[in-house]
């Protein structure tokens, strides 16, 4: 939003280029973003089974929700700790691993690029998880367990309830480097390389203070937007949670706001109360997101 | 020390325009770069092995990431898989071709467009809309889908590539992303290429698109496999419109008889997006190399 500020008065001509060249976008975003948006909060309001029409029932869903759902208490306390623990620190990882691969001469950091990114870059790649974590003798990680005497039996890795949510964090650190990291990589190459010149005149006398003091002031904009990627994608995790140990899972230790909500939406055909349940979840990717910004805005 | 001495004169003192850069942190980052991409890569090497297993090997106890009779098997089961099909290959490969061309074009061009005059200037709505761009990112896609198949239906784009390119084109990520990029470009660029007499879409084209190439081509990168991933799900229903991933992913879920040939389908999907990514990389690492942006 920086830019000059123009007065009001401008000629119209001048923004009606802008409006111009917003139009196209903005009229697919309406229909097919915005609107089938403002249809769920509508939805939100009512009861709806996609056979009949919606009636409407005020704040009912809300309530139920809210006060009569104990496993959405469940779902919102798995994902508030997952999200607590993957979001900042795939975060940190992202940048920081941007960071090291810039450093790189050019042919190792293609090649660390491409290292680092390779998990996220096919959709379902993390199913191989499921092979290493296999709960017989033949998965990876139980085989070499019994061979090096840790554990005597196979370990039923994906539905033992203390180990479901330890093992959804890693594979989602796993798959984080997606497009937070792309986006710190090319905010690396589009820095000024001169400042950096300047800097070291200017008495920086090591890499650590150059990040400080020059590289993430003059990265904030690609700051910002990888936070709030973050923040989305660390509390709308639900197909990982789905594809790895199963849904429902063993004792909810694997339920999410999300799943919560697909199994309302997607099995049981609720889809008002599918909808309230995007809408407070909205709710709290808002307020992450308001507390990150001011925390961002404080920096350099 | 000697050793160092020599490592000291060979690199860094030929490379002085290393500033402010270390042997000892050297070190460091190179075992950290050394154990994170081991634990990164692993799962992937595992897929790409178990491509060129045995059936017998797939089930071998203790498992092992090497392969001990590398076979093409899996590769051929496909292929035998694959000419019972109905509908030729070669027709869901158009179908991806399409739906990603023009998806990713759409994205990119519209995206960057919308995002020049929202990151340079103020004008009425443009917060209001800012605003709602990174709102929109945080709603659950998956109540939105109903809404979206019954406005498609109305628009009697139901079961056509439009039903899956639009709303991805409409997605707000590309522009959010463009937009961050954007607020760099210096002012007085953009006031130079005015003063020569250039129109605000030819500046946004000649002057703000090259500068941001780097995130244009991470765009290119995200949205291409997004559009690379997409299965057309309930928006397209007719067989001979599905996508490619649509049938693989038909494939992988065939049982455990199945493992090794879904091995081979993970690998055969993932090396097309991969190269787009090398590609487009090694362009942006040559062309940004000299030149920064901020001003």
């Amino acid at each position: 939003m920086g830019g000059k500020k123009e007065p009001f008065a401008l000629v119209w001509k001048k923004h009606k280029y802008k409006y111009i060249m917003i139009a196209p976008f903005a009229v697919i975003f309406i229909v097919f973003t915005l609107l089938p948006v403002l249809v769920a909060i509508f939805l939100s309001f009512t009861t709806f089974n996609m056979v009949e029409a919606p009636e409407f029932a005020g704040l009912d869903n809300y309530v139920k929700l809210m006060v009569h759902d104990p496993i959405f208490l469940t779902a919102i306390k798995n994902t508030l700790f997952f999200a607590i623990v993957t979001g900042p620190l795939s975060y940190i990882m992202c940048f920081l691993f941007a960071w090291m691969v810039n450093d790189l001469p050019r042919i190792p950091r293609a090649i660390m690029t491409l290292v680092f990114y390779a998990p996220s870059i096919s959709g379902n790649a993390y199913l191989v998880w499921k092979l290493l974590l296999s709960s017989d003798s033949y998965g990876w990680v139980n085989a070499w367990l019994m061979k090096l005497g840790i554990v005597q039996e196979a370990v039923t890795w994906l539905v033992k309830k203390e180990y479901i949510m330890p093992i959804l964090i890693i594979v989602q650190l796993w798959l984080s480097l997606g497009v937070s990291f792309l986006t710190f990589i090319a905010g690396f190459q589009s820095l000024d390389k001169s400042q950096l010149e300047a800097g070291s005149v200017e008495g920086i006398k090591n890499r650590w203070q150059e990040l400080w003091y020059i590289i993430l002031p003059s990265m904030k904009p690609q700051l910002m937007f990888g936070a709030v990627m973050q923040i989305t994608s660390s509390l709308s995790v639900s197909q990982l949670s789905i594809d790895l140990v199963g849904f429902p899972s063993v004792s909810y230790a694997g339920h999410t706001i999300l799943t919560h909500l697909h199994d309302f939406g997607n099995v049981r055909y609720e889809l008002g109360y599918a909808c309230t349940i995007a809408v407070i979840l909205f709710f709290i990717m808002l307020f992450c997101n308001i507390i990150v910004q001011k925390m961002l805005r404080k920096l350099g | 020390m000697k050793v160092i001495a020599f490592i000291k004169n060979k690199y860094y003192r030929r490379k002085f325009k290393r500033r402010n850069r270390s042997i000892g942190g050297d070190v460091i980052l190179f075992v950290v770069l050394a154990f994170f991409g081991i634990f990164s890569l692993f799962p992937l090497l595992y897929t790409l092995t178990s491509a060129f297993k045995p059936f017998s090997e797939i089930f071998m106890y203790p498992p092992k990431l090497t392969v001990e009779n590398p076979t093409l098997n899996n590769f051929f089961d496909l292929g035998t898989i694959i000419e019972d099909f109905t509908i030729p290959l070669s027709r869901y490969i158009f179908n991806t071709l399409v739906i990603t061309g023009l998806g990713t074009f759409g994205t990119v061009l519209l995206g960057s467009m919308a995002a020049y005059p929202l990151a340079k200037y103020e004008f009425p709505g443009s917060k209001l809309m800012s605003n709602i761009i990174v709102y929109a990112l945080m709603f659950s896609t998956s109540v939105t889908a109903i809404p979206n198949y019954l406005i498609m239906s109305a628009l009697g784009i139901v079961d056509t590539y439009w039903a899956v390119i639009l709303p991805a084109v409409g997605g707000t990520l590309g522009l959010y992303l463009m937009k961050n990029f954007m607020v760099q470009v210096p002012d007085d660029m953009l006031e130079a290429a005015k003063i020569d007499g250039a129109t605000e879409f030819k500046t946004f084209w000649k002057v703000v698109m090259p500068l941001c190439k780097p995130a244009w081509i991470t765009l290119v990168i995200l949205s291409f496999q997004q559009m690379w991933g997409t299965t057309g799900g309930v928006f397209i229903y007719s067989e001979e419109l599905k996508p490619l991933s649509y049938v693989l992913s038909q494939l992988v879920s065939g049982g455990i008889s199945r493992t090794g040939v879904a091995s081979a389908v993970s690998l055969l999907m993932l090396i097309v997006p991969i190269g787009v990514f090398v590609f487009s990389q090694s362009n942006v690492i040559e062309t940004m190399a000299t030149s920064g942006i901020k001003g």
